[in-house]
């Protein structure tokens, strides 16, 4: 039985149980609802989270667990002199899952019974054209013992899946029993429900734990993975990164960095100034009015999704770039060769972070308790003298903390780069030339059809893993620095 | 303060050198206003310098240029074509012949004696145009219709200034003398630049059919993709506001947990396209290129920003309520599910709605969980096929098309940002309303 059909079930017997269970607590009281200890509807509400959850959460494992078992059952069938030279158990099996789920599209279409596939022989009948004849293309011929695995591969899954479906319907009955038999006038319902709730709240709030051990897991089995094909020394202090599938790659993580270091200060170069300005004259000078424009009119810029600033990079600040730096344009110097650079790159991302650094030191130096700026007033200072000489020191710290957080977005900035900075890894100190990133290089090496297993691949989670810990030490030094100035003038 | 130094006796300043001192002073201060005024100029014309190049590259992709072309196909040469290996190459030579007997009918000057040299001038996907067309209504064969045809996304750029004499030089594709007859035949009102709905939607097309592509197909995507995102998160969401905010204890797990969330809301998106690839692609074996992949990915990237508008949300509910519940006998969680829920609840569904607009824009994870490099070409025929089967995103699609060598797809990725940003003004604004309509001051 589908999984859908079983959640579907388990549904309509809690709605089931709700009605049930308040029905007999009314019962129990003699159609008095004054003698139960709780309202009938939570006598309701117990019978169905008894019915519905634990089988939920038993399904949810289930679902998860099954095919990693079955496939390593079936792996234990594989001889070894099954898989063939060049090639290891991991491709084999997925051959494995694709003959299967080939097997069973064909069953679902009608193209074979399901007896026919499970007896099926590759040294008879093509089965790769018998397959395809359903849709269900096969790179290469079916290999008889990969047959017979997933022929076993289906048998298992569908013993699981009828022992899922007794299981869980098993599980959700003895809930449903369960509750309803414990249901009486002076069962404490109430509390029994709202502990369950309270149960979900938790879970709930842990599944921001469960993310950052996800990614956490994610990046560090990958990397230790590619630290065991290409040795950890060389990624991180070989001065060339060239990858090639072929072999022989040279994956040194120095150059992107200082690709991804040099974009991230040109961007804050941009947007520290006008951003600080802008939050010092919106704070200090502008007239409500004027703040009530600007300020959202800034934001704008923050809400525009950051593949419109990658295009934007890519045909109108690059060539525009190019008119005025490279070979005949109004400058009359040949600094920049092509549109993609490190420059065009910055200053896109810098127009990107203007709103953010603007709004952070808005509220810091918003933060800044009216007094200071009294006493100076009063000592006869003008406006931009208490600003420059009083508040902007009382806030540093905090505009120190936000342009950690600013530099933590450019270090982790994607579409941008990838869009903007070019694709050549070099170490070089022209703006005007192109080179790339961390984020570019992940994107590159992960995206498309490749082996997964190889270093050229893996590497992409070991500059995952740089990435991640650089941006979470920004921001845990940059978030402590702001709570510590917040705190100074609570 | 014993490092004060004793004031030095010396003769006051002069009246003139103070007035020159207070005049400087007042400089400063006037050049001071002005930076922060320039700053935000700066900002603003960035602002517009952006949404002008949007809007000025993007609206020609709402227009395209169509040729009408009158023609008769009798039963004998679609059951000629119908019975050739390539059925297309039969269509488009129909197609050609009759452009080629318009234009001598009207007496147009053409360089051109071959039917054939006509195919510059018409979009490849005409044939397949007329062909279907044709199988749905059979009762036209041997009628005189006139069909109207995309044009090569050459011409197509030719009408809206993009192609030039100049720049068809070296181009094989499109000869300077075919712009002679496009001339003549935009004179004659046989060309046409019209409005075209397709591009908003269609779906996306190979590379040598620009003028076929629409973000339609990209757009069911999003949409997918966000429901996925709204019904994981909103209720994920705010079950774990209201533990935070109401129940949780001040404990180590806690502390955790508030650590993880504002760090999550840090990390660079691409990190999560990683946590994506690596979980629910290579680990749970989800199928790659789902919507249900980019949506899973994207609600745990949406997450914190829904958790802290909701604790927001939760925090500006006054005490008083919670304490007036409790004192009539209301249990904790009642008290927070049935008075405090419901007045923080417009709070929470803006913090939401600004929350699926950032991840409607989101591309990056899109790419490691393989939301690009195909061309998607089929609509989703049901709710399953539209989580499960490989589609795009409409950030992604744009990404795709600026990929492309060919520029006329750039054209089409300035409007799909039209599009893209439409939907997130739309949001944002249903967002400000419902705060402006439902905000309450306690």
């Amino acid at each position: 039985m589908p999984a859908i059909w079983l959640v579907a079930i388990v549904a309509l017997v809690s709605v089931v149980g709700f009605f049930v269970g308040r029905a007999r607590a009314l019962a129990a009281a003699g159609g008095e609802p004054r003698a139960l200890h709780s309202r009938p509807p939570y006598y309701g509400a117990n019978v169905a989270i008894f019915a519905a959850v634990p089988a939920f959460l038993v399904l949810a494992v289930w679902l998860l667990a099954q095919p990693l078992i079955v496939s390593e059952l079936v792996k234990g069938d594989i001889a070894p002199s099954a898989v063939p030279p060049g090639s290891n158990l991991s491709l084999v099996m997925s051959d494995v899952t694709r003959v299967a789920n080939g097997l069973d599209a064909a069953v679902a279409a009608g193209a074979m019974t399901d007896e026919y596939a499970q007896n099926i022989r590759a040294d008879f009948t093509d089965v790769r054209a018998r397959l395809g004849s359903v849709g269900v293309a096969l790179a290469s011929n079916v290999d008889q013992s990969v047959l017979i695995a997933a022929q076993r591969y289906r048998a298992l899954t569908g013993t699981g899946e009828l022992l899922r479906t007794l299981v869980i319907l098993g599980i959700a009955a003895a809930g449903f029993a369960f509750a309803v038999l414990r249901t009486s006038a002076d069962f404490r319902a109430r509390n029994a429900v709202e502990r369950a709730i309270g149960t979900l709240l938790i879970l709930a709030a842990s599944i921001a734990i469960l993310t950052t051990l996800g990614i956490v897991l994610s990046l560090v089995f990958s990397t230790i993975e590619f630290f065991g094909l290409y040795p950890a020394q060389d990624f991180f202090l070989s001065l060339t990164w060239s990858p090639s599938f072929g072999g022989g790659s040279e994956l040194g993580i120095i150059p992107l960095l200082w690709g991804t270091l040099y974009i991230s200060i040109i961007a804050l170069l941009v947007a520290v100034p006008i951003g600080l300005m802008a939050a010092v004259y919106l704070a200090e000078y502008a007239t409500p009015t004027v703040r009530a424009v600007a300020k959202p009119l800034l934001e704008v810029l923050a809400g525009i999704p950051t593949i419109v600033y990658g295009l934007f990079a890519l045909l109108t600040v690059g060539p525009m770039l190019v008119s005025v730096f490279g070979d005949g344009g109004a400058l009359g110097v040949d600094w920049m060769a092509g549109g993609t650079a490190v420059m065009t790159a910055g200053l896109v991302m810098g127009i990107m972070l203007i709103p953010f650094v603007s709004s952070l030191s808005d509220d810091i130096i918003n933060a800044v308790p009216q007094a200071m700026r009294d006493g100076s007033l009063g000592l006869g200072a003008t406006k931009s003298e208490t600003i420059r000489k009083v508040i902007l020191p009382a806030a540093l710290p905090g505009i120190v903390g936000a342009v950690l957080l600013a530099a933590s977005r450019a270090i982790g900035e994607t579409m941008i780069v990838v869009l903007g900075a070019g694709a050549a890894a070099r170490l070089s100190l022209n703006p005007f030339e192109a080179m790339t990133t961390v984020t570019a290089k992940i994107v590159s090496q992960l995206t498309g059809d490749q082996d997964f297993a190889s270093p050229e691949a893996l590497v992409a989670f070991a500059l995952g893993m740089s990435l991640f810990v650089l941006t979470l030490g920004l921001n845990i030094v940059a978030l402590t620095i702001v709570r510590k100035y917040r705190e100074q003038y609570e | 303060m014993s490092d004060v130094a004793e004031p030095a006796v010396t003769a006051p300043p002069s009246r003139d050198a103070l007035e020159r001192r207070m005049r400087a002073r007042n400089r400063a201060e006037k050049r001071f206003q002005v930076y922060g005024i320039v700053a935000i100029l700066i900002g603003l014309f960035f602002l517009v310098a952006l949404l002008t190049a949007i809007i000025s590259n993007g609206t020609g992709a709402f227009t395209q240029t169509f040729i009408s072309v009158p023609m008769t196909v009798t039963k004998a040469q679609f059951d000629d074509a119908e019975a050739s290996f390539v059925k297309t190459s039969k269509y488009r030579a129909l197609i050609t012949a009759a452009i080629m007997a318009d234009v001598d009918a009207r007496g147009l000057e053409s360089a051109y004696s071959r039917a054939r040299d006509y195919r510059q001038i018409l979009s490849d996907g005409a044939a397949a145009q007329l062909r279907t067309v044709l199988q749905n209504n059979p009762d036209q064969l041997g009628q005189a219709i006139t069909f109207n045809f995309r044009t090569s996304s050459r011409v197509d750029g030719y009408m809206k200034g993009r192609v030039t004499r100049d720049s068809i030089a070296r181009d094989s594709n499109l000869s300077s003398e075919a712009l002679d007859l496009v001339d003549q035949m935009v004179a004659a009102d046989i060309i046409e630049r019209r409005f075209n709905i397709d591009f908003v939607t269609g779906a996306d097309a190979s590379d040598n059919r620009p003028e076929q592509a629409g973000m339609g197909v990209a757009m069911l995507g999003s949409l997918f993709m966000m429901l996925t995102v709204l019904v994981l998160s909103l209720p994920i969401g705010v079950a774990a506001s209201i533990y935070l905010e109401e129940f949780a204890p001040k404990n180590r797990l806690t502390d955790l947990i508030e650590v993880n969330i504002s760090n999550l809301a840090a990390v660079p998106s691409i990190v999560f396209g990683i946590l994506g690839l690596a979980v629910f692609i290579q680990f749970m074996h989800l199928p790659q290129s789902a919507p249900l992949v980019g949506g899973l990915v994207l609600t745990l990237m949406t997450l914190p920003t829904i958790i802290i508008a909701t604790r927001a949300a939760l925090k500006a509910v006054p005490p008083s309520i919670r304490q007036a519940a409790l004192g009539v006998g209301a249990s904790k969680m009642q008290a927070v599910f049935h008075h405090v829920l419901p007045l923080a609840l417009p709070g929470i569904l803006t913090g939401t709605i600004i929350g699926l607009a950032q991840a409607l824009g989101e591309t990056a994870p899109l790419l490691l969980i393989g939301m690009v490099g195909f061309i998607a070409s089929n609509y989703p025929d049901g709710i399953a096929s539209g989580l499960l089967d490989p589609n795009s995103a409409m950030p992604a699609q744009i990404f795709e098309w600026a990929k492309r060598a060919d520029p006329a797809f750039y054209e089409r990725a300035w409007g799909g940002i039209i599009i893209l940003l439409l939907f997130l003004m739309v949001m944002n604004l249903i967002a400000i309303l419902l705060r402006r309509r439902f905000e309450r001051r306690w």
